[in-house]
């Protein structure tokens, strides 16, 4: 890439010690026990891809249904599944953990560390993702899908009105699902406070770093809502309590605050970091440091600080009374402020800065225009009255797809062209995407900018069918082409993926001229990360060169090869100053071992058989012990040699 | 640098940009009135509100074409420079310019929230009548409330009010939550199960305002839709009046109709002045003065009350009306007699 004039990186030789150390065996067995953050790290991005492919296939059959009115291709209960299900998929298995797989494969690359501060958590983590998603679609698969939109409204969702397995699936998969979230929430605060490179003190933190945190402290605090209010739910249903039932003197509003005081905040926690990424993309290739930096990055945790008082917002229409409706809206609408400038940030920087239009560039530079337009819509839905005529129709459809597929799905692309070198050591071809970017744009734009004014003209969400008549028509006819466009885009991403993997032009270790320290490392980076633990002076290290950073010079060959085993630095919270030498762990099958027990617990607590959960259960606790067992490599018995 | 900008010949093509869509969405909003469309309003809570629909909408649009020019722009104007631009200089004065212009806008739009809210919250004057309405799946019943026990009336899925006053609606939910919705008049207000929610509507003038359940309520949430129709003060006394009447005796022609719906549709269904007293489904007492059958799934005519009550699955699947296998004769004399329910 010679029109990016790329500093010359020295590749670092590589170090069979430390190959030896960290390498993975070969053979499945290996596979299975990785803890390693870039194994893991990927395969989130693949599993997520999978279930985007799920839910965009639900989504292509449900276009199908609705691009004329009164149509028959699917039942109205196949329709109730589809649209539940999609909403579940895109929303919790989708849009989280795809982020979450970049954060894993990128964290301790951006931070100059070898691994996450939780290796075997994160493994178990992964493990617990796919487990409680294949729990929930082992029902979808039985015909006993979820079937009450993925927010799941009491009491629609109890056994009188719903008494298949249907809503037990998703119960007790979405409990087993926070379980994963919450202990890679965990992971990720953790390592942003202690796994920094030394010197990389808290305002020299890469700026898509924040996203994470934020949205992973947001998540340790708000899963537990949802967790219980699902678990309640559970109870109802196969107990016979009554927390959400009415003739038990049960109250159904219990249920969607519950849901919506974690709901929302979820939806920060899914385009946070992708927000993130897009910050640190536009200023890779805009060639100069993000605009208001601190400002982005603080008006980052400030959302989340608002996000948590909005959550009525998706209850205006409930009966509640006027006064509160005040607050809510009002803090609906102000918390536009801190959007507002992370827009004008990018707009700036773009502006002042020399642009090279990458394919990633192009997905980044889109996300602002999509951020803005489901963000006014956003601002619309957050004033009471307008929102008495709007919500729950298909304003709200719009609205939610421009926050969801153009904040996530186009950051996540971008992120795709902007990493893919890092990660596999090969270029993704540029014209062809081009041609992805362009078709995914039109394509979404075509099914989704005509929504607004189905929604408008008033059509209800979820329902499976609509007579004539209503001027609804040819908008929805056109939003199930744009559908169809826009999916051939995706399939074009997954094309130029697999292109890439197999033909490849070779990256080199940065051939963005990025300034952060995972492009200091040769692509794809070797299994211990960094020969030596780069020691950081400034907020771009590998810029220093080309931008004033007063006398600050970063060292990226230090003499910190800690070659005595697996270690890595931790380092302190806020200055980063070097703190110990931390014992990591190997890799292990406890943490597949442990996911496997609990899975088999669910299944025994959904279909009753208590010596299913019972044996389960040991299962579970066996891995534990196995897992906390203390061992001499960590420095876990004591008089043992560090 | 974002100083050297000349602000209004970049604005003119900007501002002309906004108000070119809106005018046109406007136009199309007024000459098609598509029945559930809230870019029209009919009632005083409704036309209150739509000028701030038009309003944010407004403000919408124009940011985003705002937003939308100075990418464009940007890109354009930094891919022809060679060297980069940095330390921040005027570029975050820019920024928090234009965060405190947005600020000042979300708080005038709140500012206008709040009033509007205040305004739409309760009726400037007193409700000349209160209708309770349950919804249940998938149909809404309507109970006209009266302290004369003789004067309180019930019927389904269409309702009359009188044009020109405020009307105060009682929401029950009887199963799962429902949300009731004329867009025309009001926003959504929810049914909800366990507690009862109050609205308000008000139609300025005669005519038929289509409504729609908007809380996703189980198989056939699609299918439970309602009318709201406005007549004149004298015209809904006369309809009141009407209603209440009971129904007069069956003359001998359809006295084996009759029989057999209170046999076989007696348990569910009402029509007063017959031995059908069941409070399962829709009142059916005046059931040809409403338009439609089944909560709007199916228009109301003999032909189609007839192959409605030989399958109702077939028509509404899922539907609490069970498929009584009644023979064609049966059903002929059934609808035959329901036709006669004016």
């Amino acid at each position: 890439m010679s029109t990016l004039d790329a500093h010359v990186i020295e590749p670092a030789p590589s170090s069979g010690v430390l190959e030896k150390i960290w390498a993975t065996p070969p053979g499945i067995l290996g596979w299975l026990a990785s803890v390693d953050h870039k194994s893991i790290g990927k395969r989130y991005l693949v599993t997520a891809f999978l279930f985007l492919a799920a839910g965009g296939i639900e989504a292509l059959v449900m276009r199908a249904q609705l691009a004329r009115p009164d149509q028959h291709v699917v039942t109205p209960d196949q329709y109730n599944q589809l649209f539940s299900m999609h909403g579940m998929t895109m929303i919790f298995l989708y849009a989280l953990p795809v982020l979450s797989g970049f954060s894993n494969y990128l964290w301790p690359l951006l931070f100059g560390a070898r691994d996450m501060a939780f290796p075997r958590l994160n493994a178990a983590s992964y493990w617990m993702y796919v487990a409680a998603g294949l729990f929930t679609y082992a029902g979808f698969a039985m015909g006993a899908g979820a079937n009450d939109g993925w927010f799941n409204y009491a009491p629609n969702s109890e056994r009188d009105f719903n008494p298949g397995l249907n809503i037990d699936f998703y119960a007790l998969g979405m409990i087993f699902l926070g379980v994963s979230t919450t202990v890679g929430a965990i992971n990720f605060v953790v390592t942003f406070f202690r796994m920094r490179a030394p010197g990389m003190s808290i305002e020299k933190v890469p700026i898509m770093t924040w996203g994470t945190l934020t949205a992973s402290a947001a998540n340790i605090l708000v899963i537990p809502a949802v967790s219980v209010a699902f678990f309640l739910l559970w109870l109802d249903r196969q107990y016979g309590t009554h927390f959400f039932d009415v003739a038990g003197g049960g109250q159904p509003l219990l249920w969607q605050h519950l849901f919506w005081m974690f709901g929302h905040p979820w939806v920060y926690a899914v385009v946070l970091p992708a927000i993130g990424m897009t910050s640190e993309g536009l200023q890779t290739l805009c060639r100069r440091p993000l605009v208001c930096f601190e400002a982005v990055a603080l008006a980052t945790v400030a959302t989340m600080v608002l996000g948590f008082g909005v959550w009525v917002h998706h209850m205006f229409a409930t009966g509640l009374p006027a006064l509160a409706l005040s607050f809510f809206s009002g803090a609906s609408i102000i918390i536009a402020v801190p959007s507002a400038l992370a827009v004008f940030a990018w707009i700036a920087t773009i502006w002042t800065g020399r642009p090279i239009i990458t394919t990633a560039f192009l997905y980044f530079a889109s996300v602002i225009v999509l951020f803005v337009i489901g963000g006014v819509s956003g601002f619309m839905t957050a004033s009471v009255p307008v929102d008495w005529q709007l919500t729950d129709t298909y304003f709200v459809v719009a609205h939610l797809h421009y926050v969801l597929i153009g904040i996530n799905l186009f950051a996540v692309a971008g992120g795709i062209y902007h990493w893919f070198p890092k990660m596999t050591g090969r270029l993704l071809d540029e014209r062809f995407g081009r041609w992805t970017f362009w078709t995914m744009f039109v394509g979404f734009n075509l099914a989704f900018l005509p929504m607004h004014v189905t929604g408008l003209l008033g059509m209800p969400r979820r329902v499976y069918t609509y007579a004539s008549g209503f001027g609804w028509d040819t908008l929805n006819l056109v939003t199930s082409l744009g559908s169809l466009v826009f999916a051939a885009g995706v399939l074009m991403l997954v094309i130029a993926v697999l292109r890439g993997l197999r033909n490849g032009a070779p990256a080199g270790a940065n051939p963005w001229d990025a300034p952060t320290l995972e492009w200091s490392v040769p692509s794809p980076p070797p299994t211990y990360n960094f020969l030596e633990i780069p020691i950081v002076a400034s907020r771009y290290p590998l810029w220093e060169r080309t931008i004033d950073h007063g006398a600050a010079r970063s060292r990226l060959r230090t003499e910190l090869r800690l070659e005595a085993g697996r270690e890595t630095l931790a380092t302190s919270a806020l200055d980063a100053d070097i703190d110990l030498v931390m014992k990591m762990p190997g890799d292990t099958l406890a943490p597949l071992v442990l996911t496997i027990g609990m899975a088999l617990a669910f299944v025994g607590l959904l279909l009753h058989l208590a010596w299913l959960t019972i044996a389960a259960a040991l299962v579970t606790l066996a891995a534990l012990v196995a897992w906390l067992w203390p061992q001499r490599e960590l420095a876990q018995i004591a008089g043992a040699p560090r | 640098m974002i100083a050297r900008m000349r602000l209004p010949s970049r604005w003119r093509p900007a501002i002309a940009a906004c108000a070119a869509p809106i005018l046109f969405a406007q136009r199309a909003a007024a000459a098609a009135q598509p029945p559930l469309s809230y870019l029209r309003s009919a009632g005083a809570k409704a036309d209150a509100t739509l000028p701030l629909t038009w309003g944010l909408l407004a403000i919408s649009i124009a940011v985003v074409v705002i937003v939308c020019v100075l990418v464009l722009v940007a890109i354009a104007r930094a891919r022809s420079r060679t060297a980069i631009a940095h330390p921040d200089g005027n570029a975050s004065a820019w920024v928090y310019i234009g965060v405190g212009l947005s600020s000042f806008v979300l708080v005038c739009a709140l500012v206008w929230t709040v009033r509007v809210l205040a305004f739409v919250n309760a009726p400037a004057g007193r409700p000349a009548l209160t209708i309770e309405v349950t919804g249940q799946q998938w149909w809404w019943k309507a109970r006209y409330l009266d302290n004369d026990a003789s004067k309180v009336l019930t019927t389904a899925n269409e309702f009359h009010i009188p044009a020109g006053k405020p009307v105060r609606i009682e929401l029950i939910g009887a199963d799962v939550i429902h949300s009731f919705w004329v867009p025309a008049l009001a926003g959504k207000t929810d049914a909800i199960p366990g507690q009862v929610n109050t609205a308000w509507i008000e139609a300025s003038q005669p005519g038929r305002y289509h409504g729609q359940c908007t809380e996703y309520c189980g198989l056939q949430h699609a299918h439970m839709g309602f009318d709201v129709v406005a007549d004149a003060p004298d015209d809904f006394s006369k309809w009141l009046d009407a209603q209440l009447a009971a129904e007069p005796a069956a003359t001998d022609a359809m006295k084996q109709g009759q029989h057999e719906f209170e046999f076989h549709c007696g348990a569910c269904h009402t029509v007063r002045g017959t031995e059908a007293g069941g409070t399962v489904g829709p009142d059916l007492t005046h059931l040809m003065s409403r338009q439609s059958i089944a909560a709007g799934a199916a228009p109301n005519n003999a032909g189609m009350l007839a192959a409605w009550i030989a399958n109702p699955q077939a028509i509404k699947p899922g539907t609490r009306m069970p498929t009584l296998g009644l023979s064609d004769p049966q059903i002929g004399d059934i609808a035959a007699y329901l036709a006669t329910l004016r």
